[in-house]
């Protein structure tokens, strides 16, 4: 039997928004279904005191910092290596086959797998540099897991800049570099920082990596080599090992309000920079 | 310094730093193998990826139920990903009020950003419990794995495609319309063809952090050494493998480990060499 078209177009509306609608509910009820839990028991003390009799008592300040010093350190490292390659790729070569293989590696480290980031971090930083578990350990390899979203965000930013901005500066006899520093990468400026607050939302939910790298030690890091546990690492022990469900919850929505918000703030910071290109 | 050595020198030194990506993979490639290598040619390749036996402490390495629990969780995650979040691509760019479109693509971007580890958690403390009531089994299984991970690509997969579907020129869809064609037929008989390989592309991604995805697989699929026979079974991944055994193993058994992520390593590279292939090829026929 051959339906008609409008029969068909009535079934694959109805199925497609049932699929649309089924994606939507999923990912808002696990964000309601966290936050609902977790906000009770999210007060003051939690954010403020150490973990007591590891982590069934008191709160998580020491991995907020732990969270902060790694995630922090791996931006410092990863943005003006990923800003200078995006400077690279698009104002100082032409496309060619050397940009390619720039591309294809950037393109492919964003592919392996945070474990991988992990195995190689401990092999490479905590043993055979000698750095222990420890939050430079952590950042480092971290920093070169958000190295390519960097690259990726900066390049489009920089792309996006008008052509006649840099005919004008060349016009009034800056250098190359004058250009670039000077009017380009300001006006790229937003784009570039989406591109690293997003990176420091990833750095925050990452987990495998830097259990691998910078430990999971309970107290507060007092220097950058010392061994820390960050919030992703702490919500999946205290959840994984039965430790205590109000504070997995509370420490879950802490992680989400955080991830949450640095998005947004991500979002609204392209979109104002979206506005004014045009 | 003249203007032109100093440009010169400038670019140059652009030109080191920009190499650090491309560094950083061959180092994280080079040191890897270099750990893992050995050892797999020690047991020999054959036995290591086609043998079951997984004994540390008599020396015996076999990852073949690793090889199969990594590749039928991300079959099935793909099938959830995939389908959901390419029909829930199709409403918002084509059937959804603009308005509403332009408020549901941000938020579902902003969930991206939610820790896996919050989705293995979901998983263990209402789905895990659901299958074992209905449909037997001990609850941690391939299908609460793949149902997980499914859920987590969703975003990617979601935002990758609609990117994908507007890309194709407005022309195409008015085109189609003005033949009479009806919006859905104009959907799957042009936009999608159109848009198919950056489909691909999209799919194929999800496909790497699906198989890459670590600690909410541990969560969520019991780790049994077993090869699976149902999707109501228990699992171990490759990755989970590693995660698991990492903060114990030494010598042999950690080079093993090393060994598993060469293994991963492997099949990650060639599913992102496969999606930039797919890519490529459709920049080369937009371009054209």
């Amino acid at each position: 039997m051959r339906l008609s078209p409008c029969v068909t177009q009535r079934i694959a509306v109805t199925i497609l928004w049932a699929l649309a609608a089924t994606t939507i509910a999923v990912l808002l009820f696990i964000v309601a279904f966290i936050l609902t839990r977790g906000m009770p028991h999210l007060t003051l003390e939690f954010l403020t005191q150490s973990p007591r009799s590891m982590g069934r008592e008191g709160g998580v300040l020491p991995m907020i910092v732990g969270t902060l010093w790694v995630a922090g350190l791996a931006v410092m490292i990863a943005a003006p290596v990923g800003v200078i390659t995006a400077i690279y790729l698009t104002e100082y070569t032409r496309e060619g086959r050397l940009t390619d293989v720039i591309r294809f590696g950037a393109d492919c480290l964003a592919g392996i797998p945070s474990i991988i980031f992990g195995l190689f971090g401990f092999v490479f930083f905590v043993i055979t540099l000698g750095m222990g578990f420890s939050v430079v350990s952590g950042a480092l390899t971290l920093a070169l897991m958000v190295l390519p979203t960097i690259i990726r965000t900066s390049e489009e930013a920089i792309r996006a800049v008008p052509r006649s901005y840099r005919d004008v500066s060349y016009g009034l006899g800056a250098s190359r570099w004058d250009m670039v520093t000077k009017v380009v990468v300001r006006s790229a400026l937003p784009g570039i920082g989406t591109g690293i607050v997003l990176s420091i939302g990833r750095c925050f939910s990452e987990t495998a990596a830097v259990m691998l790298t910078a430990g999971s030690a309970l107290r507060m890091p007092t220097s950058a080599f010392e061994s820390t546990r960050t919030l992703a690492l702490h919500f999946y022990i205290l959840a994984r090992e039965g430790i205590s469900m109000p504070k997995a919850y509370a420490t879950a929505s802490v992680l989400i309000l955080a991830i949450l918000a640095i998005n947004l703030c991500a979002y609204w910071v392209m979109r104002r920079f979206v506005a004014k290109v045009r | 310094m003249k203007e032109a050595t100093k440009d010169t020198c400038i670019s140059l030194i652009l030109l080191a730093v920009a190499m650090s990506a491309i560094a950083g993979l061959a180092v994280i490639a080079a040191f890897i193998f270099r750990e893992g290598l050995p050892i797999m040619f020690k047991v020999g390749v054959r036995e290591f990826l086609f043998s079951s036996a997984w004994y540390p402490g008599e020396g015996r390495f076999g990852i073949f139920p690793m090889i199969i629990g990594s590749l039928a969780v991300t079959v099935g995650a793909m099938l959830i990903g995939g389908i959901l979040g390419l029909g829930c691509a199709i409403v918002l760019t084509q059937f959804c009020p603009r308005r509403l479109a332009d408020f549901l693509k941000p938020s579902i971007e902003l969930l991206a950003g939610i820790p896996s580890v919050v989705y293995g958690f979901i998983g263990v403390v209402i789905l895990v419990p659901l299958i074992a009531e209905y449909l037997g089994g001990p609850g941690l299984s391939v299908l609460a794995s793949s149902v997980v991970l499914g859920v987590m690509v969703l975003p990617t997969v979601t935002s990758i495609s609609i990117d994908a579907i507007q890309a194709v020129p407005r022309a195409y869809r008015e085109g189609s319309i003005a033949l009479g064609a009806t919006q859905w037929q104009t959907t799957h008989m042009v936009i999608l063809k159109a848009a198919w390989s950056g489909i691909i592309a999209a799919i194929i991604l999800g496909m790497g952090r699906a198989v890459g995805e670590t600690m909410a697989v541990i969560m969520v699929a019991g780790n049994t050494l077993d090869l699976p026979h149902s999707i109501l079974d228990p699992v171990r991944t490759l990755t989970s493998n590693i995660a698991l055994e990492m903060g114990y193993a030494a010598g042999d058994h950690r080079k093993a480990l090393f060994a598993t992520g060469v293994t991963l390593f492997v099949i990650i590279m060639a599913l992102n060499i496969l999606a930039l292939m797919v890519s490529r090829r459709r920049a080369r026929r937009v371009g054209a």
